[in-house]
C-alpha cells in the first residue's frame, strides 16, 4: 500500500520537474507566432530565422568564448588546488574547500555584485574579460570536487610503486597520476561549461553591454514578435546545459556525488 | 637510428621539466606553494578582494548631485535602509518566502527520495538519479521563462482549469506571488531531493530491522529513526532552497509584480546607479545566511553535503 503511494508520488514528482522542460521544447517547433496551448500546428521555420538573426550569432560566439576560457582557467586552479590539498598535510586545508565552495554556497548575487564594485573602482571597463573571470571563479569548484574526488579513491600506492621503480615525479605525473585523473578533468571541465554558458546572474553584473545568450533571452523575452526566436534559442540553451552534464556523467562516476552541491 | 631504447629515468641529460621536477620533489614545501599560488591568487584577489571592496562600497555613498561616489566612512545607506518601512518589508517577505519553499520543497522531495534510496532497484535508482539531475542543470533562465509561458493567459494551466470547468484562473495564476511561490519550489527541488536521497541511503538497513524487530510501526521508525538520521541531509538541502531563494531576482522580476532583496540591489546598481546603496543592501543575505550557515553547522549538515 505505501508502496504504491510512494511510487505515484515519485511519479508525479518526475512530471512536475519535466513538464516546463517539456513545454519549452514543444513550443520551439510551434508554427504560430501567438503562443497559445494546445499548439495548432508544428513546424521548424524558426530554427532557421534564429540562425540567421544577427544578435543570437553574436550571443552564441561570446557565450561560447567565454565557457570554454573560463573552463580552461577553471581546470587549471582546480587540479592545481586539488593536488594542493590532496598531497600535502597541513593546516587550512578546510578554509581552502571552504573558500573554494564560497562562490556557489552564496547567493550569485553577491559575487555579480562585489565583482561589478570591484571593476567599476578600479576603472576596469565591463566586457568579455570580466564575464570570464567571474565564470572562472565559480567554476573552480566544479574541477576541485571532481578531481579530489578522484584523488582520494585512487590509491597512492600506485604512485610509490612508479617512484621505486625509478620514475621521477615527472614521470609519475605523466604516466601514472595523469591518466587516473583524465577522466574526471574530462568530466569536471563538461561541467564547469555547462555552468558557464547557462549562467545569467553573475555575467549580468559584469558584462555591461556584451549579450550572452542568457541574456539575449533576458532581454528579448517580453517583445512578443520574439517569442519564436525566443524559443528557439531556449530549447537549444536546455540541450546545451543538459548534454554536458549526460556526458559529464557517463565518462566519471565522482560526478554523481559531487554534482548536488556542484550548483 | 640503433638507439631505440626507451628513456630511462637515469639518463644523462634530464629534459627541463624533469629537473624541475626532481629538484622540487626534494623541496615539498616549495612544491606546496608552486601548486598554491596560482589558486591562492585568483582567490586572494579577485574573489576575497572584491568581497572586501563590497564592503567598503556598504560605508560609502552616492553624491546625489553628481552622480560620484564619495569615498569616505557613513552609515547613511544602513540609516536609509531601517527608516524607509518599504526595505524592512522587502527583507521580511523575501525570508518569508524562502522559508515556505524550503519547507514545501522539504515535503515534496521526502517521497521521491525515500523511493529512490530504499525501494527502487539500483538500475531503477541509477535511472531516477539522473531525472532528477538533468533538471537540476537544465537552464536556469530556460526554465523561469517556461514557467511564464506555463502561466501565461491562454497558456497550459488555463486551458487545464478550463477543463475541469474553472475560467477565472487568470486571478489566481498569472503574473502572482501564488507563481513566483510555486516557480521557486520548482527551481530548487532537485537541489532538496538530491542531499535527503543520499542521507537515506547511508542510513543501514539493520537500523530499520532492528526497529522492526523491537516493535516499532512504521510510523514510529520513521519518526524516531529515519527522520533523526536524515536531518543533517535536510538541513543541507535547505541551505540551498533558502539562500538560492533570498539571492534571486530574476524569478520575482519575471513571473511576479513583487520586489525581492535582489532586485533592490539589482535596480540600485543597474537602473539608480548606486552601487555603495546596492552593496550596503547585499550584506543582508549575507548576514542573513552566516547565521543560517552557523546554526545549520551545529546541526551536522556540513558533513552532510
Amino acid at each position: 500500500m505505501s508502496r504504491i503511494l510512494l511510487r505515484i508520488a515519485t511519479g508525479l514528482t518526475l512530471a512536475f520537474l519535466y513538464v516546463p522542460i517539456a513545454v519549452i521544447i514543444l513550443y520551439a517547433f510551434n508554427a504560430q507566432r501567438v503562443q497559445v496551448w494546445p499548439i495548432a500546428e508544428y513546424s521548424t521555420r524558426w530554427f532557421g530565422e534564429a540562425l540567421a538573426n544577427e544578435s543570437v550569432r553574436s550571443a552564441l560566439v561570446l557565450s561560447l568564448t567565454v565557457g570554454v576560457a573560463a573552463t580552461v582557467v577553471a581546470i587549471v586552479l582546480g587540479s592545481l588546488a586539488s593536488f594542493a590539498v590532496h598531497r600535502h598535510r597541513y593546516f587550512g586545508r578546510e578554509v581552502i574547500s571552504f573558500a573554494l565552495v564560497l562562490p556557489i554556497a552564496l547567493p550569485g548575487i553577491i559575487t555579480g555584485i562585489a565583482l561589478n564594485a570591484t571593476f567599476n573602482n578600479f576603472g576596469i571597463p565591463l566586457g568579455t574579460l570580466t564575464i570570464v573571470v567571474g565564470h572562472a571563479t565559480f567554476c573552480v569548484v566544479v574541477v576541485y570536487n571532481n578531481v579530489i574526488a578522484r584523488l582520494r579513491r585512487s590509491s597512492t600506492t600506485i604512485e610509490e610503486a612508479s617512484a621505486d621503480l625509478g620514475a621521477d615525479s615527472w614521470q609519475t605525473f605523466r604516466f601514472v597520476t595523469f591518466p587516473v585523473l583524465r577522466t574526471a578533468i574530462v568530466a569536471a571541465g563538461l561541467l564547469a561549461f555547462a555552468l558557464s554558458f547557462d549562467e545569467i546572474i553573475v555575467t549580468t553584473f559584469t558584462a555591461g553591454t556584451q549579450e550572452t545568450l542568457p541574456i539575449w533571452i533576458f532581454n528579448h523575452l517580453r517583445l512578443p514578435n520574439q517569442r519564436p526566436i525566443v524559443n528557439v534559442v531556449a530549447m537549444f540553451l536546455i540541450l546545451m546545459s543538459v548534454i554536458p552534464v549526460y556526458l559529464a556523467q557517463r565518462v566519471s562516476s565522482e560526478t554523481t556525488g559531487a554534482a548536488a552541491t556542484n550548483r | 637510428m640503433t638507439t631505440a631504447e626507451p628513456a630511462r629515468p637515469n639518463a644523462p641529460a634530464p629534459s627541463a621539466p624533469r629537473r624541475l621536477s626532481a629538484w622540487l620533489h626534494e623541496r615539498p614545501r616549495l612544491r606546496l606553494g608552486a601548486l598554491l599560488v596560482a589558486p591562492f591568487g585568483w582567490f586572494g584577489v579577485v574573489y576575497f578582494g572584491s568581497l572586501a571592496v563590497l564592503f567598503a562600497y556598504a560605508f560609502w555613498s552616492l553624491d546625489p548631485q553628481t552622480g560620484v561616489v564619495v569615498k569616505s566612512f557613513t552609515l547613511s545607506n544602513f540609516q536609509r535602509m531601517v527608516t524607509d518601512p518599504v526595505y524592512g518589508a522587502i527583507v521580511q517577505r523575501t525570508v518569508a518566502v524562502a522559508a515556505i519553499v524550503t519547507v514545501a520543497d522539504a515535503l515534496i522531495a521526502f517521497p521521491i527520495a525515500y523511493y529512490m534510496a530504499r525501494v527502487a532497484s539500483p538500475r531503477r535508482r541509477a535511472l531516477l538519479f539522473m531525472s532528477v539531475l538533468l533538471p537540476l542543470w537544465a537552464s536556469y533562465l530556460v526554465k523561469v521563462y517556461a514557467w511564464r509561458v506555463i502561466v501565461a493567459p491562454s497558456g497550459i494551466l488555463d486551458w487545464a482549469f478550463h477543463l475541469v470547468g474553472i475560467t477565472d484562473s487568470s486571478s489566481v495564476l498569472g503574473v502572482s506571488d501564488v507563481s513566483m511561490t510555486i516557480v521557486f519550489i520548482y527551481m530548487w527541488l532537485p537541489y532538496m531531493i538530491l542531499p535527503i536521497y543520499a542521507g537515506l541511503e547511508r542510513i543501514p538497513s539493520s537500523y530499520l530491522e532492528a526497529s522492526a524487530d523491537l516493535g516499532a510501526r512504521s510510523g514510529q521508525t520513521f519518526r524516531r529513526v529515519i527522520l533523526p538520521l536524515v536531518l543533517p541531509a535536510l538541513v543541507a538541502g535547505s541551505i540551498f532552497t533558502f539562500s538560492l531563494t533570498l539571492g534571486d531576482y530574476i524569478i520575482p522580476q519575471l513571473v511576479s509584480n513583487t520586489q525581492f532583496i535582489g532586485n533592490v540591489v539589482y535596480v540600485s546598481q543597474g537602473v539608480a546607479g548606486d552601487i555603495p546603496f546596492a552593496a550596503a543592501f547585499a550584506l543582508v543575505p549575507v548576514g542573513i545566511m552566516a547565521v543560517y550557515l552557523l546554526v545549520a553547522r551545529r546541526l551536522g549538515a556540513f558533513d552532510a553535503i
